[in-house]
Order: C-alpha cells, then structure tokens, then sequence
C-alpha cells in the first residue's frame, strides 16, 4: 500500500522538476496539468473523495487561465536566471531552510498513518466523528464540518474568493471611448 | 517518509519562485508550494486500514453509530480545511495571471529584469 | 475569441448540457455523498467555459451576458451570508446556527430534506463559486481580443 504513495510522489516531483526547468512555457504548464492528475488520484488513496472532486476539476480550470494567458504572447523562450549575487544569497537561505526543515522533522511530526486525533483524548476530530451525525444530520462528515460546525472560515473564503475576482475584474479593465473624451465638467 | 518528499516538492516550488527570471515561471512555483501544502495538510489525517469519512446506512447500528466506524474513519477536519484552500488557490492564480498580462501589456516582456531598468 | 470547427460545436452542444446536470447533482446531494458546493460551482462554471470555447466568446455573451454574471455573483454570496444571519432571529447565541435542524423543520437523515440549512448553503455557495469563475475567464478572454484589435489599428 504504501508502495502506491511512494510512486505518485517520485511521478510529482520528476514532474515538478521538468516544470522548474524547461525553457518552453507550453512544456512547463502540461507539466502542471500532470502534477495536478497526480496529486488527485493521490488524494483519492488518501480517503479523501470530496478532494480529489475539487482538486480536478479546478486543475482543469486552472490549466485553462494559463494556457490562455500564456501561451499566443510571444515571448515564451526566455532562458537564463537572474544575476549572479542575487541568486548565490537566495539559494543559500534555500539550503539553510532545507536543513532546518530536515532537523525538525522527525522529533514533532507524528508517524505517517497514525493520525494526532487517535492519541489525545476530547480532541475536536474525536467530537466531530462521533456527534457529527445527530447534532447536524449530515452524512457527509467534511459537509457538515464545513457548513456546520466551521461555518465562519466558509464565509471568509467566499470572501478572500470575491476580492479576488473583483480585484482581477479591476486590474483588466479596458477604457473605453466614453471614460476618454469627457475631459470637462 | 512522505512528509520528506512532500517537503521537498515544496522546496522545488521555492526554489523556483526565488530564482527564476520570466514572470509565467515563478506564477508556476508559486502553484507548486500550494500543490505542495495541500498534500501535506491531507497526509496529517491518514490512517491505515481507514475508511472515508462518509456515513452510509450499513454504519447505523439500531440507531447509533456503529463502533467500527468510530475506530476507523480518517480525520475529518484537515479535508475541510484543504477544501477552502484549493479554491483560493484558483482564484488567486487568476489575480496573478491578470498582474502579468497586464504587465505584459505595459512593456512588452516578461522578463522582470527589464522591468525594473524601465521608467516611467 | 472565434469558435471551433462544426464538429466540436455538435458535439459540445450535447455535451455541456450533461455537465451542467452533473453539476447540480453534486451540489443537491453534497450532504450525502461526496462533492458539495464548491466542486459543483466549479463543475457549473466548467459547463459554460466549454460553450465560450466552442461557440467563441460573443455568443457566449449573449447566453449570459457580463452584469447577469457579475449579479449571479454578488446574489450567491448576500444569500450565504443571510443564511448566517436568519439563525439570530430563532434564539440563538452565535451566527450560522443550524435552525432548521435544530427545530426539526425537516426530515431524517440519509434523505435529500435533511441536514437542515446545509443544502441551503451548499446551493449558495454553488452559485457564487460559479459565477465568479465563469466572470473571471469571460474578462479573460475579452482583454485578450481587446489588445490584439487595438494593435491592429
């Protein structure tokens, strides 16, 4: 089974890797169509139905805002990276947090399939999984987690999401003639 | 073990974001490192030998939950979590597309190079 | 934006429609099996993207035009918030409280009726993620023919 995790993961980072790398724009946005297949069927044997639904079909939206944006403009064989002292600093914060990362792990992570909920007691998941049911009536536990008991963090995302939408409605505004030629009053 | 490669494709986002020099690429690191936390956040709540948190009427035993399904189910809260987040992640790569077409428009490049040299 | 070759708009024809019904079931049965408002707004969305790439994008604008998609938009999340609000007017201590669960309103679970104000939300929450969706790709696509008419001039 767990043969199953390795191998998607080594596919998304290979995948990953030929992103970072390509001098083509066309090659690099595929790439990211392949990393989001991957990580969706990742998410289905990880037991999360609900998320692999979403993860699909907003990688398929996604992967057309960038075609569409990218892909007729001209400039698509940029080479090179950026000056020389500028990258020697960045990439040494890279390796310092990469280190960093690599000491923390293993002591504060719990291991890999057992999850934090099962090993302290009166934890928020515990309550959720067991009066989940007949405090909201819902089936679908992630629904009633969502709508019900943490309904608040939905209403900020419906609204990170709108000022989002309003924000790119704003910035591709074009003038048209009418907004140009009423220099008076 | 996961939690490493995970790190990992997170670090290849970053890495990407920090060096790279045309604007479309470092838009596709900044995706990266959001494909990269969601994973993480969904591997937090795995359990072997689980089952979906879904409640289906084989579960209902005379009324109650059944003690099969308590034992059994995956952490419910890190997916709802991870829901919200990858439709944000949708509309803010909408926002950033938007900034660079528009800086494209301005300047005729992508390169962020030039951009800076250029005034005015 | 022109459109595609006839084949692909026959074809489509037929088959955005299937989406848009695909879409309606996740977002109705989001209590009960996997799916949701999210996916099934995103999935909506999805059906109409498909008509603007097919058709190109002014008889997509006269399908649903900019300001009845901007206006779906706004209406999906005031509707979201006032199920939040309406819990205040039955005795309750906090916003989105589930009253009509609550009060027994409707049915037992496992049936569509149940689960009181969550597939309220879930149609909410549907139509509001579509929407702006939908309206971010149509302004999209709209610059983009935009500039390259203007260069032309």
């Amino acid at each position: 089974m767990a043969i199953i995790f390795y191998t998607l993961l080594v596919f998304i980072i290979i995948a990953a890797f030929i992103a970072v790398e390509t001098k083509k724009l066309l090659s690099a946005v595929i790439c990211i169509g392949a990393i989001g297949f991957g990580a969706s069927i990742m998410f289905l044997f990880l037991f999360a139905p609900d998320i692999a639904i979403t993860q699909i079909v907003v990688e398929v939206l996604g992967l057309i805002i960038l075609i569409r944006a990218t892909i007729s403009r001209d400039r698509t064989f940029i080479a090179g990276d950026r000056e020389f002292f500028g990258m020697i600093v960045s990439l040494v914060i890279i390796f310092l947090i990469a280190v960093a990362g690599i000491l923390v792990f293993p002591e504060t992570l719990p291991d890999f399939g057992t999850p934090i909920f099962t090993e302290t007691s009166n934890s928020a998941s515990q309550t959720y999984v067991e009066e989940g049911m007949e405090k909201t009536g819902a089936a679908n536990l992630v629904a009633s987690v969502i709508l019900d008991f943490r309904a608040y963090d939905t209403l900020g995302e419906a609204t990170v999401l709108f000022t989002s939408i309003i924000g790119a409605t704003i910035i591709l505004r074009k003038k048209t003639k009418k907004l140009l030629e009423e220099p008076d009053l | 073990m996961p939690y490493a490669l995970c790190f990992l494709l997170f670090m290849i986002g970053l890495y990407c974001a920090v060096v790279k020099k045309n604007m479309v690429k470092i838009v596709i690191g900044i995706l990266i490192m959001e494909y990269a936390v969601n994973l993480f956040l969904v591997m937090l709540g795995f359990r072997w030998g689980g089952r979906a948190p879904i409640i289906t009427a084989e579960d209902m035993v005379g009324g109650s939950l059944s003690e099969l399904f308590v034992n059994s189910s995956v952490d419910p809260l890190p997916q709802a979590l991870v829901l919200t987040a990858i439709v944000i992640s949708l509309g803010s790569l909408a926002l950033m597309i938007s900034i660079c077409i528009r800086t494209y428009e301005r300047y005729g490049t992508f390169d962020i190079t030039q951009i800076r040299r250029l005034k005015g | 934006m022109k459109g595609m070759t006839i084949i692909v708009k026959n074809i489509s024809s037929f088959v955005k429609v299937l989406i848009f019904l695909f879409g309606i079931y996740i977002i109705l049965f989001g209590h009960l099996t996997p799916g949701g408002g999210f996916a099934g707004g995103v999935i909506i969305a999805s059906s109409y993207v498909l008509l603007m790439l097919a058709y190109g994008r002014e008889f997509a604008e006269e399908n649903l035009s900019l300001s009845m998609t901007s206006k779906l938009d706004c209406l999906g999340a005031l509707l979201f918030a006032a199920v939040g609000l309406f819990g205040l007017f039955y005795g309750a201590a906090s916003f989105f409280w589930n009253f009509i669960h609550q009060k027994s309103w409707w049915g037992e679970p496992f049936n569509l009726l149940s689960a009181g104000t969550i597939p309220l939300s879930n149609i909410f929450i549907g139509i509001k993620v579509g929407a702006s969706l939908f309206l971010v790709i149509l302004i999209l696509s709209s610059f983009r023919l935009e500039t390259s008419a203007s260069e032309k001039e």
